[in-house]
């Protein structure tokens, strides 16, 4: 579904990427992994035309969105949930997720029954929400323009225990509808049971591709820090 | 698309409703001292502050046109006064023609010019629509101080393209010798004529209410405050600000129509851009964002043009005074002050 080969980018003079390799089959669920500042975000940048990659390429579906601008990509299919719970804090709950809303199976009432919270919250604004709401805001807002691949970047970050379960329980049950997913999380105890496949980044390169099974803790330990 | 419809029409349905909030209640308020100022002052025979009643509803008009831009779409145009001028020779054109009984801009074929304010309204509403696409396409290519200059440097070409027009009057503008005509009404009553701009200022506030209350709106919103991210949810940000821009452009041509018939005259001072930086002062002053912030600061600085006016010709040093109050101390302008903070700030 996503294929991304040998991508290369840059911010300014200095290179971010050296060659990130990552694939994604439809239904699956990749986690994307490494420690902080190897080039996750910035992959997930380069794939949505945020950041444009210098080199490689980067396929959707078998067309080629290397060049595309970001709302291209988004209209092809590609659901963004940015890191640090983006919402728009000046609109209500509702105006977060119907305004880029795109017809299909995500309605109004099936994120609101995902996040029975976003529901009781309907008309507040954005900014009275908790963090874990926001969160929750976050992922319904990607989930109304009916993405057919959800990139989920630190979507747990800094959150309380018991949201940090809720969310867990919305991926698993889009996971179960079918529904593809790339993971950039840091919580491999709750990734890895879920993981179709797992990658990890170094220094701005894919240095580890393989099933969650095969992740031994050598390896945990060399490129993951735990 | 038939489905990104019913979400307009029926998800956002709720927010589109006026209510009677303490902001609800101001905004009643300004408009209601604007009637019964202006019917009052008539029943008195003054009909100078009926005069100077329809002054303050239509430059509110000319602001909310602005306000739409600047305040819900973030985009600092200080070259509004090309509507409002386009839209004052618009009606002056028209009336010039009318007069003399030759068609519209001496052009054999077009039809003869018009003193009826209905169509002369909707050419200088479509006029502006097609002036503001235009510099808007251009301009929206640019952000922060070169959106400022490039809107600006359009204004001024068309400001000097005026002035070098002389069977327009050029640098002495044209005078409109008989009011424009409504119907059966009579315009040249300043009660009526009063009543005529009121009217289409509460229709322009009624359309904003809608419009910000819809997808459009909440998108619109969304485009001012993080444009990449509205992208990456799949709508693309330019075609959003140029439609909110062009709708701005034709409000305040409506505005400058109307002005031009009170006055009875459009000259190029219409098109100057002291004129772009008075409406930009009265949306600042009213408050930035808010739907009836202009309605606000086109009173009160009518208001201070006459009463300081009168007293000093250096007024605009007292402007500038409270310009300056309302920029460092209350961010929400003087309806800011009145209504409180807006609903999500």
């Amino acid at each position: 579904m996503l294929n991304v080969t040998n991508l290369e980018t840059f911010y300014g003079p200095s290179q971010a990427l050296f060659g990130v390799d990552l694939s994604i089959a439809a239904g699956e669920l990749v986690a994307l992994m490494g420690r902080n500042g190897m080039g996750k975000t910035t992959t997930i940048r380069s794939v949505f035309g945020l950041t444009p990659p210098s080199a490689g390429t980067i396929e959707f579906e078998g067309k080629d969105i290397t060049k595309a601008q970001g709302f291209r990509i988004a209209q092809m299919g590609l659901g963004l949930v940015p890191e640090g719970r983006r919402c728009f804090t000046n609109l209500s709950v509702r105006e977060n997720l119907l305004a880029t809303a795109r017809p299909g199976h995500w309605n109004q009432r099936r994120v609101e029954s995902l996040f029975p919270r976003l529901a009781e919250r309907r008309d507040q604004s954005a900014n009275t929400l908790s963090g874990g709401e926001q969160q929750m805001l976050a992922i319904g807002r990607a989930l109304m323009t009916n993405p057919k691949l959800l990139v989920l970047d630190e979507a747990t970050e800094g959150l309380a225990p018991v949201i940090r379960q809720e969310i867990w329980r919305a991926i698993r049950t889009l996971k179960a509808e079918g529904l593809s997913i790339l993971l950039v999380d840091k919580t491999l105890k709750e990734v890895l049971p879920l993981a179709s496949h797992c990658l990890i980044l170094e220094k701005g390169q894919t240095v580890w591709a393989g099933e969650p099974d095969a992740l031994t803790d050598d390896l945990k330990d060399r490129y993951l820090g735990v | 698309m038939t489905q990104s419809h019913t979400l307009t029409a029926t998800g956002l349905a709720r927010t589109t409703r006026f209510r009677l909030d303490r902001e609800g209640w101001i905004s009643l308020s300004l408009l209601l001292i604007l009637v019964v100022g202006a019917t009052v002052a008539y029943l008195a025979g003054e009909r100078f502050f009926v005069n100077l009643a329809s002054r303050m509803v239509i430059i509110a008009l000319a602001g909310v046109g602005l306000n739409l831009a600047l305040g819900f779409g973030g985009m600092v145009s200080f070259g509004h006064a090309a509507y409002f001028g386009l839209g004052g020779y618009v009606a002056g054109i028209g009336a010039f023609h009318a007069f003399d009984m030759t068609p519209a801009l001496g052009i054999p074929f077009l039809p003869n010019g018009s003193d009826q304010m209905i169509p002369l309204w909707l050419t200088a509403i479509a006029l502006c629509g097609l002036l503001a696409y235009g510099i808007g396409r251009l301009s929206l290519g640019t952000s922060g101080v070169y959106f400022i200059m490039i809107t600006l440097a359009f204004a001024q070409m068309i400001y000097y393209f005026a002035i070098s027009w002389p069977t327009y009057g050029g640098e002495d503008g044209l005078p409109i010798y008989i009011r424009n005509q409504l119907w059966g009404l009579n315009t040249n009553n300043s009660l009526v004529f009063f009543f005529l701009c009121f009217g289409l200022l509460v229709l322009a506030l009624s359309f904003c209410h809608r419009l910000l209350g819809s997808r459009f709106g909440a998108a619109l919103t969304m485009a001012r405050l993080n444009p990449i991210r509205l992208a990456t949810s799949g709508v693309e940000p330019r075609p959003i600000k140029l439609m909110a821009f062009v709708i701005s452009g034709m409000i305040t041509g409506l505005a400058g129509a109307l002005f031009a018939d009170l006055n009875g005259f459009v000259g190029t001072s219409m098109l100057d851009w002291h004129r772009s930086g008075e409406i930009m002062v009265i949306v600042i002053l009213g408050g930035v964002g808010r739907l009836y912030g202009p309605v606000a600061g086109a009173m009160l600085f009518v208001a201070m043009e006459f009463w300081l006016g009168g007293l000093t010709e250096y007024w605009q040093f007292f402007l500038g005074l409270v310009l300056l109050a309302v920029v460092l101390f209350a961010r929400g302008g003087v309806f800011g002050l009145l209504a409180g903070r807006s609903r999500h700030e």
